[in-house]
């Protein structure tokens, strides 16, 4: 195998890339892919809180960099969904104890076991976020409508650039398309304006997303959720599909609901 | 504002004829001496290897003089120092090249050095001489500086900065900040396709957003009868 390396981040912090990784992770793995999730957020780990994997860590990443461990050692099977794993980040250690060549040396082993390694970034620019990007074949910019989260999106992508890590592709998260309509959101053209890469996909706000975490149990892996539809679509493009970006508005008032379940339009 | 005044007491200088390390007060200065860039690159690693202890946590300042530097030379650096536990933050030289790859990585590209002897004013760059051309998009935290005009083909997004001594044009959006004419040249102007400034400055004078009205046209904004006014582009 010769797994793809994607690294999620984002710049600002709290705008979702955890809840993000956790998601993609759940629905390339249903998707049939074998995928191996890595929390790059050494010393704030919490990967495993959102999977629900907390309880089964014996090693983690520091561990296998330090050579406390063998890498298959680290890595969690997530017994939900066939073919997850995950590599937790050290919770008592901070970033300096991995380095950019670290990263790279771990991703070109994880690279022989899975289709897909997804790294979760740290919030911010410095070492932490460059261990995360350094072993990337591509990057996804994750961001928030909000002025200051496209704000540090947007330097973000900047220094991508600047690094040549070739074209990030952009996940805009928790879109409410009722208040985009009142003009009280950035709409995605907006977001698209200014950032000006490719869009992967649009995930609604959503209650579930915040319970799901807090129980561990991520959306993707519920049916009738539309955060967890929005990160399956996501996956299905990631995979080479050409999945249209979900009507956000779909879920709007009494009557769009009718004709969806009348199948008029 | 940065002060690196030298301080005897951490003065430290080492004699090397490739690369020289001197304290200053919130970090290191090295300077590096006339060779193949690798020979210099491996001098100083090797430098810093064999002083652990006194490198670990240094915040260090390159001066390059004229070498030109591309991006992955000196992301390639960058990491090397930073995997060494050594923090580049600022890269100074004469090269244009190397300072605009500096500071589209995001570091610093001048420190206030009171005891080297400075230019009391760079050469003014003439009305119709050189500018710098800028082919790419200007996102949130880059700063280009200039000692003459500074032509941007592409955007200039909020939180990016530029200074130049002469003016600025923009073939695209300008969102971000943009000072001309920084060294108080008031015939220094600002120009752009769509021109939506977080704030203009022309010499003294400023123009912060929600101030005026900008109109929906390529357009420019000019010192007249001492304050800032905006036009839209007419071809007459």
């Amino acid at each position: 195998m010769n797994a793809q390396v994607l690294t999620v981040t984002s710049g600002k912090g709290g705008v979702g890339k955890t809840t993000a990784v956790a998601n993609l992770g759940i629905a390339l793995a249903s998707a049939g892919q074998k995928v191996i999730c890595v929390d790059g957020d050494i010393g704030l780990r919490n990967l495993d809180v959102v999977m629900g994997l907390e309880n089964r860590i014996v090693y983690d990443l520091v561990d296998v960099i330090e050579g406390r461990c063998r890498l298959r050692q680290a890595m969690i099977r997530d017994k939900r969904v066939p073919n997850l794993f995950l590599i937790p980040a050290a919770q008592t250690r901070d970033k300096t104890a991995v380095s950019p060549s670290d990263m790279l040396r771990l991703a070109e082993e994880l690279r022989q076991e899975c289709d897909w390694v997804l790294i979760d970034s740290p919030a911010g620019i410095e070492r932490g976020f460059r261990n995360a990007i350094a072993p990337a074949d591509r990057v996804i910019v994750l961001t928030n409508p909000e002025v200051s989260a496209v704000r540090d999106a947007d330097r973000v992508v900047g220094l991508l650039e600047a690094e040549e890590k070739g074209d990030p592709l952009l996940i805009l998260n928790r879109i409410n398309p009722e208040m985009v309509r009142k003009h009280d959101m950035l709409s995605p053209e907006d977001v698209l304006d200014l950032l000006a890469i490719e869009l992967l996909g649009v995930v609604p706000e959503d209650e579930d997303v915040i319970i799901a975490a807090n129980r561990g149990m991520p959306v993707a892996l519920n049916e009738k959720s539309r955060a967890g539809e929005a990160f399956r679509n996501i996956a299905r493009r990631l995979m080479g599909e050409d999945v249209p970006l979900m009507d956000l508005s779909e879920k709007g008032g009494f009557w769009q609901k009718f004709s969806r379940l009348t199948g008029r339009r | 504002m940065l002060l690196t005044l030298f301080n005897p007491k951490t003065f430290f200088a080492m004699k090397d004829s490739l690369i020289q390390i001197k304290g200053l007060r919130d970090g290191l200065l090295i300077s590096l001496g006339d060779a193949e860039w690798e020979t210099l690159k491996q001098a100083l690693l090797a430098q810093i290897d064999g002083m652990q202890a006194f490198f670990r946590g240094a915040r260090v300042v390159l001066d390059v003089g004229n070498r030109s530097f591309q991006v992955n030379e000196m992301v390639r650096l960058r990491d090397a120092l930073s995997e060494r536990d050594v923090l580049l933050w600022a890269v100074l030289s004469e090269s244009p090249v190397t300072v605009k790859t500096a500071q589209l990585l995001g570091l610093a590209t001048r420190i206030s050095k009171p005891a080297a002897p400075r230019r009391i004013s760079s050469p003014r760059v003439e009305e119709e001489g050189l500018a710098l051309w800028i082919n790419r998009t200007l996102r949130s935290g880059t700063r280009v500086e200039f000692a003459g005009s500074v032509v941007i083909l592409g955007d200039v997004n909020p939180g990016a900065e530029i200074s130049a001594e002469g003016s600025v044009m923009v073939w695209g959006k300008l969102r971000g900040a943009v000072h001309a004419g920084a060294s108080g040249d008031e015939s220094a102007a600002i120009y752009a396709i769509e021109l939506r400034p977080m704030q203009a400055r022309i010499a003294a004078y400023t123009l912060s957003m929600g101030e005026t009205v900008y109109p929906k046209r390529p357009s420019g904004v000019f010192v007249r009868d001492g304050r800032l006014v905006v036009f839209p582009w007419n071809q007459d």
